[in-house]
């Protein structure tokens, strides 16, 4: 044997023995288990509202969920923001409805597991967020009384069906809300109370027949949910149709690893449902915005939360309210952690769309800038441009 | 000549051995600080009480509103009844408290306090700081919990 045959021997020995390392450590291979949709867990009850799961009042929530009919002039609905082959989303970086609002419209994917609504959590369930833009002068910009009366004169046998009678309509205003015009709200005071908790009641129900119908939509199985099955099952890298790429891989990696993304995208859905300032910058133009901050007080405050008088079951769902965290400086531009399935297909990100692509997203959390205001979690990371390309890489494997 | 060099060698390898075995020490004396401990019963800081902390359903779940149990004795193994209860705490790696506002919300007989509403969003360190205050008098105690 010759001196380069030697070494060649050698060279492939390394080569071998280079291979026959495992791609992921046992600790990586929990973690993205953990990740997969198999790990998602089935969707719990909701006993706060006690149609969640009446097939009908699913039914009649999809068809209210497109119906431009609820809105006050008859062009907007749930769907318009929540665009059904968009992932329930519409590409912009603030929704339009009947105006512009300030936030980024989200999408429904599993939205049914959350425990507070919108970016900022200022509603703490379905049916309740639901209700919100229907009367939002931006969204749907209607009013509850309105409401009644459309669900009388349009779905009345269909809702009967569902929640039993609905109230004598015969002496309520055409238009009356609390929160309405002047002379909406004028119309409400003048309301006698037992009219007013009719019409409440009624405009409950309809958020519970939309938040029926949102509970089916769920995310659905991607490249990275069959890679992860494939790996906890097989000895080897998942190959063919379920195999990632070097890139992704490397990016999976720093996911789970020193990029500490999976600190807060964690689990099945890839968010831990918690709010979090992340130094995301504000929007020029844009009222004030301090998220978690300013939401604590507005769920308190609304009738329809879990302690109000429309929810059904028991104060034993209340918890997430119960247990609130009502005050400190870490709520300051709190937003929720977004869920990362499907992102990659539905830019611009963040609360008011703030950054346009992924790139500026992972270059963002890569350079970790202070906040405006409050304190930022995130320490800035140092990530190469190819590590930072191979997080992108990783992240469309979570869209395809 | 020959067994003065094998003498040396002998040194030298000593003197490696000893250098391997420091750097072991020392090396696992600067790792200890960041393994955290997660002891579930310890003395108060000031060791007026003896506090025990379990989940009440022995596991602990990632994401989920559960309730854990805060048992008080004093050192000579009394129960502390009548305990007003403040808790606190959060992420000390990542500057953020806890995600809820835990509460002793029932005293179960025997220094046993029910803590309901406790949530951890994220794996990693936790801490839980308690605020103690019964007929004995006013102590802290600080549990780490690892998930």
């Amino acid at each position: 044997m010759n001196r380069f045959s030697r070494l060649f021997a050698l060279l492939a020995m390394a080569v071998l023995a280079g291979c026959g390392k495992p791609a992921f450590s046992d600790a990586e291979k929990k973690t993205i288990a953990s990740l997969g949709l198999s790990a998602l867990p089935p969707l719990k009850a909701d006993t706060s509202n006690r149609f969640a799961d009446v097939p009908a009042a699913a039914a009649l929530g999809a068809t209210l969920f497109f119906d431009v009919g609820m809105s006050g002039d008859g062009k907007v609905s749930c769907s318009t923001c929540h665009k059904i082959d968009r992932q329930f989303q519409d590409d912009l970086p603030q929704a339009v409805g009947a105006g512009r609002t300030n936030r980024r419209t989200m999408p429904l994917a599993g939205v049914a597991h959350d425990a507070w609504l919108f970016w900022d959590g200022r509603r703490d369930s379905l049916w309740a967020q639901a209700l919100a833009p229907l009367e939002n002068p931006l969204e749907q910009a209607g009013n509850r009384a309105a409401y009644a009366h459309y669900i009388k004169a349009r779905f009345g046998e269909r809702y009967e069906r569902i929640f039993g009678p609905l109230p004598d309509l015969s002496t309520v205003p055409a238009n009356a809300s609390p929160l309405g015009s002047d002379a909406e709200k004028a119309a409400w005071n003048a309301m006698p109370a037992a009219q007013a908790e009719a019409v409440n009641r009624v405009f409950a129900n309809i958020g519970k027949a939309i938040a029926a119908f949102e509970r089916s939509i769920a995310p659905p199985q991607t490249r990275f949910d069959r890679f992860a099955a494939a790996l906890a099952t097989g000895t080897q890298l998942p190959q063919g149709d379920d195999a990632m790429s070097p890139e992704e891989i490397l990016g999976l990696k720093l996911f789970i690893g020193k990029a500490n993304c999976v600190t807060c995208h964690t689990g099945p859905r890839f968010t831990d449902g918690s709010f979090h300032n992340t130094g995301v910058p504000p929007v020029a133009n844009l009222p004030p915005d301090r998220g978690r901050m300013d939401a604590v007080a507005q769920v308190e405050a609304d009738p329809f939360n879990c302690f109000g008088a429309f929810r059904d079951g028991d104060a034993s769902a209340c918890g997430e309210l119960r247990f609130m965290v009502k005050a400190g400086p870490e709520l300051v531009r709190a937003y929720k952690t977004p869920s990362l399935r499907g992102a990659a297909t539905r830019a611009p990100y963040m609360h008011a769309g703030q950054f346009s692509s992924l790139d500026e997203v992972v270059a963002h959390y890569s350079k970790a800038p202070a906040s405006v205001e409050g304190v930022s979690e995130v320490h800035p990371l140092q990530l190469s441009n190819r590590e930072r390309a191979a997080l992108v890489a990783f992240l469309k494997t979570l869209a395809e | 000549m020959a067994s003065l060099w094998r003498y040396v060698l002998a040194g030298l390898g000593l003197a490696a051995l000893l250098a391997g075995i420091l750097a072991a020490v020392y090396l696992t004396a600067l790792q200890a600080p960041q393994r955290a401990e997660i002891a579930r019963s310890k003395k108060t800081t000031n060791g007026l009480f003896v506090a025990s902390f379990e989940p009440e359903r022995g596991v602990i779940r990632q994401g989920e509103l559960q309730s854990w149990l805060l048992t008080l004795r004093t050192g000579a193994g009394t129960p502390v009844e009548g305990a007003a209860i403040t808790i606190s705490g959060g992420m000390p790696q990542h500057r953020h408290g806890l995600p809820t506002s835990p509460q002793a919300t029932d005293y179960l007989g025997d220094g046993c306090y029910r803590i309901d509403g406790v949530k951890f969003t994220m794996s990693g360190l936790w801490q839980l700081h308690f605020a103690i205050s019964a007929a004995a008098g006013s102590d802290t105690v600080v549990f780490n919990v690892l998930l």
